[in-house]
Parts: C-alpha cells; sequence; structure tokens
C-alpha cells in the first residue's frame, strides 16, 4: 500500500503552474516510476501532487533547423522509437537503449529522469555533453537554464517550488564529431548504473575543437569533468594526452560506497570509461 | 488527505468500473476487481510479474496509478490468450517448458507480446533487452528466449501464409 496523498488532475500547463503556484507543498508526478516506490519506502515524504498524467502538450520531439526540443513529459520508449534520435543525440538514444526495462521505458519521462536529481540518472550525462538547456515555467513566466547549472548538490536544483521543468533542447551535434555513453551497472540490463560516462568528441583540422566529458554516480551530482575537457581541446588526441585527460577526470570525483560498489572502484572505472570512450570517440573522427 | 475518483476502464475488452483513491496502484485495484492472473511480485518495478498492456504499451501495474486509467484499455495475460485460444507466444511457452513454477509468466509473455509486435524478427540480444525488466528465479531465462524465437517464427509464418 502506498500512503494517501492528494493529487488533481489538470488538463492544461496553464492549470498545473496555477496548481504549482497555490499549493508551495505540491510537486509534480509523471511517469511515477520513483514516485510510487520511493513513496512505498517511506523515502519521499511529500503528500500532494500536482498529475502531468493528461498534459499531452508536453510530449513531443520537435526539430527546427538544427536545434532538437523533447517536452518533459516524453518518455523514454518515445526517445527510442523516434529513428531520428540515433543522430539527433547518439549518446542519450544509446542510454535510452539500457534504461530500466521495457515496462519502465514506456511510464519513464525525460523530465522525471532529469529532475529527480540522482547521481545515476541515465539521460542527464549525455544531455550535459550535448549543451542542453532545461525550461522552466511557473505562472510567472519561464526561465532557459544551462543544465549544466542545474544541479546544486544532492538531489537539489536550482529549480523554485512554483517552478517545473517544460522542456529540454539542444543542438544536434556537428559533422565530425562522435557523442558517446557507457553504463557500467551489475548487469547490462534494468540495473542502477554504478559509473556512467558521457563524452563528445569533435575534430577540426585535425585537432579536437569540442570536449566533453560527464560523469554519473560518481559524486553527488553529475558532473563536467571541465579540467579533463581542457586538456584535450586543441590538440591531436594521443594515448598519452587522453590518459591525462582520464585521469583529471578521475580527480574530480568524489564517489561514496554503497551496495552497488565501492568508492575505490567507481573511482577506477570513471578512470578507464573515460579513457575508453574518448579514444573510441576520437578513433570514430580523427 | 488523498481523495477518489471514478473510473472506468476497458479490461481484456469488457467495461470495468470502480471507485479508487489516488494512492491506489493499478496492481491493487485489478486485483481487488478480480483480475488475479495480474501477480504482485516485488511491487517496485523490478520483477515484471504484474506486467499488463497500456494501450498496447507493456507497464507495471505496480508502478501504474489506477487513477490514471480512466478511459483507457488495459490488456492481462487472459487478453492475449486462453485453453482453446492460446496466442503463439502461450504454445510456444508450452511447447519449449519456459514456465516452471509460472508465477513469472504473465509478466514475460506481457513485454514479449510487445517486444514481437514491435520486432518480429528479434535477435537473441534483442530478447534479451525486451524482458530485462522481467525476472524468473526457476527457469535460467534459456528456455524462456526459445519460447520467445519459437513464438517469433510462427507468427512470422502465419504473417506469410495471410
Ligand atoms: C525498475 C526501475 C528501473 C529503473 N531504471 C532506471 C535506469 O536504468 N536509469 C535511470 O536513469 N533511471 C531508472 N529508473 C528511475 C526512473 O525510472 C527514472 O528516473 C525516470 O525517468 C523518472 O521519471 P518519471 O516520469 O517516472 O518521474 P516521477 O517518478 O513522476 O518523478 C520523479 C521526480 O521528478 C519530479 N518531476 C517529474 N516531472 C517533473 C517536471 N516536469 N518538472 C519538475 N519536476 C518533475 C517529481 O516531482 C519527482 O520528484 C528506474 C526505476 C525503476 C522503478
Amino acid at each position: 500500500m502506498l500512503p494517501p496523498f492528494d493529487l488533481c488532475e489538470p488538463q492544461s500547463l496553464a492549470d498545473a503552474l496555477q496548481a504549482l503556484s497555490k499549493h508551495s507543498d505540491a510537486r509534480p508526478l509523471a511517469g511515477a516510476t520513483n514516485l510510487v516506490p520511493d513513496l512505498r519506502d517511506k523515502r519521499e515524504t511529500c503528500r500532494n501532487f500536482i498529475s502531468l498524467e493528461a498534459l499531452d502538450e508536453l510530449r513531443y520531439i520537435k526539430r527546427d533547423g538544427g536545434r532538437v526540443t523533447l517536452g518533459a513529459r516524453t518518455t523514454i520508449a518515445d526517445i527510442l522509437d523516434d529513428d531520428g534520435m540515433k543522430t539527433d543525440a547518439p549518446a542519450l538514444y544509446a542510454s535510452a537503449q539500457i534504461f530500466g526495462g521495457a515496462m519502465v521505458r514506456t511510464a519513464a519521462t525525460i523530465g522525471g529522469n532529469i529532475c529527480c536529481g540522482s547521481p545515476s540518472a541515465d539521460s542527464v550525462p549525455p544531455l550535459l555533453t550535448l549543451d542542453a538547456d532545461v525550461t522552466l515555467s511557473s505562472a510567472c513566466g519561464e526561465r532557459t537554464v544551462p543544465i549544466d547549472e542545474f544541479y546544486v548538490d544532492y538531489k537539489k536544483t536550482v529549480m523554485r517550488s512554483d517552478e517545473m521543468l517544460t522542456s529540454v533542447s539542444w543542438n544536434v551535434p556537428p559533422q565530425g564529431s562522435a557523442n558517446l555513453f557507457y553504463k557500467l551497472a551489475r548487469r547490462k540490463g534494468d540495473a542502477i548504473t554504478v559509473t556512467g560516462v558521457a563524452v563528445m568528441i569533435a575534430v577540426q583540422g585535425g585537432v579536437c575543437s569540442t570536449a566533453r566529458i560527464a560523469l554519473g554516480s560518481v559524486g553527488p551530482t553529475i558532473f563536467r569533468a571541465g579540467a579533463a575537457e581542457d586538456m584535450l581541446m586543441g590538440k591531436a588526441l594521443s594515448e598519452d594526452i587522453i590518459e591525462q585527460a582520464a585521469k583529471a577526470a578521475a580527480d574530480r570525483c568524489s564517489p561514496i560506497d554503497d551496495i552497488r560498489a565501492g568508492a575505490g572502484y567507481r573511482l577506477q572505472t570513471a578512470h578507464s570509461l573515460t579513457r575508453r570512450l574518448v579514444t573510441q570517440a576520437w578513433q570514430q573522427i580523427a | 488527505m488523498s481523495n477518489e475518483k471514478n473510473v472506468s476502464v476497458i479490461v481484456n475488452g469488457s467495461e470495468v468500473k470502480f471507485v479508487t483513491p489516488s494512492h491506489r496502484t493499478l496492481l491493487e485495484a485489478l486485483r481487488h476487481e478480480g483480475f488475479v492472473e495480474i501477480k504482485c511480485g516485488c511491487e517496485k518495478g523490478d520483477c515484471g510479474a504484474c506486467a499488463v498492456l497500456l494501450d498496447g504499451e507493456p507497464v507495471d501495474s505496480c508502478l501504474t496509478l489506477a487513477w490514471h486509467v480512466d478511459g483507457r484499455e488495459v490488456t492481462t495475460i487472459k487478453g492475449i490468450g486462453h485453453h482453446g485460444k492460446a496466442d503463439p507466444l502461450q504454445k510456444a511457452f508450452i511447447e519449449t517448458g519456459a514456465a516452471q513454477c509460472g508465477y513469472c509468466t504473465p509478466g514475460i509473455i506481457i513485454a514479449a507480446k510487445s517486444l514481437l509486435k514491435d520486432n518480429p524478427n528479434p535477435s537473441l540480444a534483442d530478447i534479451k533487452r525486451g524482458l530485462s525488466g522481467n525476472l524468473c528465479r526457476c527457469t535460467g531465462y534459456t528456455r524462456i528466449f526459445e519460447a520467445v524465437q519459437l513464438a517469433a517464427k510462427e507468427l512470422r509464418a502465419e504473417g506469410e501464409a495471410a
């Protein structure tokens, strides 16, 4: 049994935003794949939810020039059903392929994955490597925040209590780029990420012109390894340079021990997976 | 706290009506209405025993609020097929001996049904990915994968004959 809670079911985004601004203790409920287990296990204390179920206006994949936008209620299954996502966001598509099981992918939304703030949220490292922006809306208007600035601490974001996430968008990766994701977990399907790494590498004139490295499950938030990225920029990548960057990426990690893996293992795999993915990306494009 | 809603839902082709509080799951609501072919396992989305099709897509009924299915269609294992009118997947499970205790079987057939709808010729890797949200603690999965491959073959042959 779940604990009793209040639920309202607005029929439009405008009504949902009104409800959010009126009830400061109310929170959105999307696919409920995090919320139901969290309510059942008493990790979730909120007892007032605003269901996004009826808001089809938030369920879309739009393309405008080189810009892709996903509505917050777009599901992981919707991403996999859209063949264009393979090239519009290769790492995000890869993360959707190994996301939960089939039943979870039907229900889980991209908005819920971004907003749950979990360090193991699999769509987030890919979105960080795409320089994605999230749009936060409230009854008073909306603002756009780079996803790199969205997370402030473990399960803490810059989103106010009267705001909700309505969309996430990014520019399609340029020609001559590689965008990869690797999820290390106890098994290949339906498992919580032990270490997650996404990279975006682009080449121009024989040197690395874009470098993004994002790491999940190795700190209180998912983050970009900026120092490691800087070490790759403007260089023809060699084994040595990649190794130094991978070490710098691991130096940014502050993992914990938990039932899935020890901190030492997480550090070591953050290092080796960064090295592996940057090497693979460079081989694909250089 | 906790409000109520009148829900009307089509289950296996027939209308079912009930009143539900907001915190009741689809699993609880439908088992209460007598659809005990939906199995209750982990109740946190890990095991897939409670899987049903909702408007044709597979969901864990333990993670779905009953409140949200108003006006929609649910298919349980009994809606997939039954004695005398078994689905090729059900026949293949019997043929290959893919069920031991059988508790996970309804959910696995639901997930497999959805997989074969989208992908009539799945590789072994596709089948493993399609069933990764379902746990079986008896069989070691080998015969389950064989059953899905056999059903896929039967369905393709049926498709070619038609
Ligand atoms: C068996 C199982 C397997 C899983 N596997 C994975 C996995 O492989 N990878 C992974 O990353 N996750 C996994 N998850 C976790 C979960 O499915 C995802 O995080 C999912 O994307 C959450 O989305 P949701 O729509 O279900 O969110 P909900 O549970 O509805 O909400 C989650 C949180 O986000 C908030 N929220 C939701 N939508 C919005 C919005 N638009 N604006 C503001 N706040 C919002 C809610 O208030 C809540 O705090 C798994 C869960 C289960 C049960």
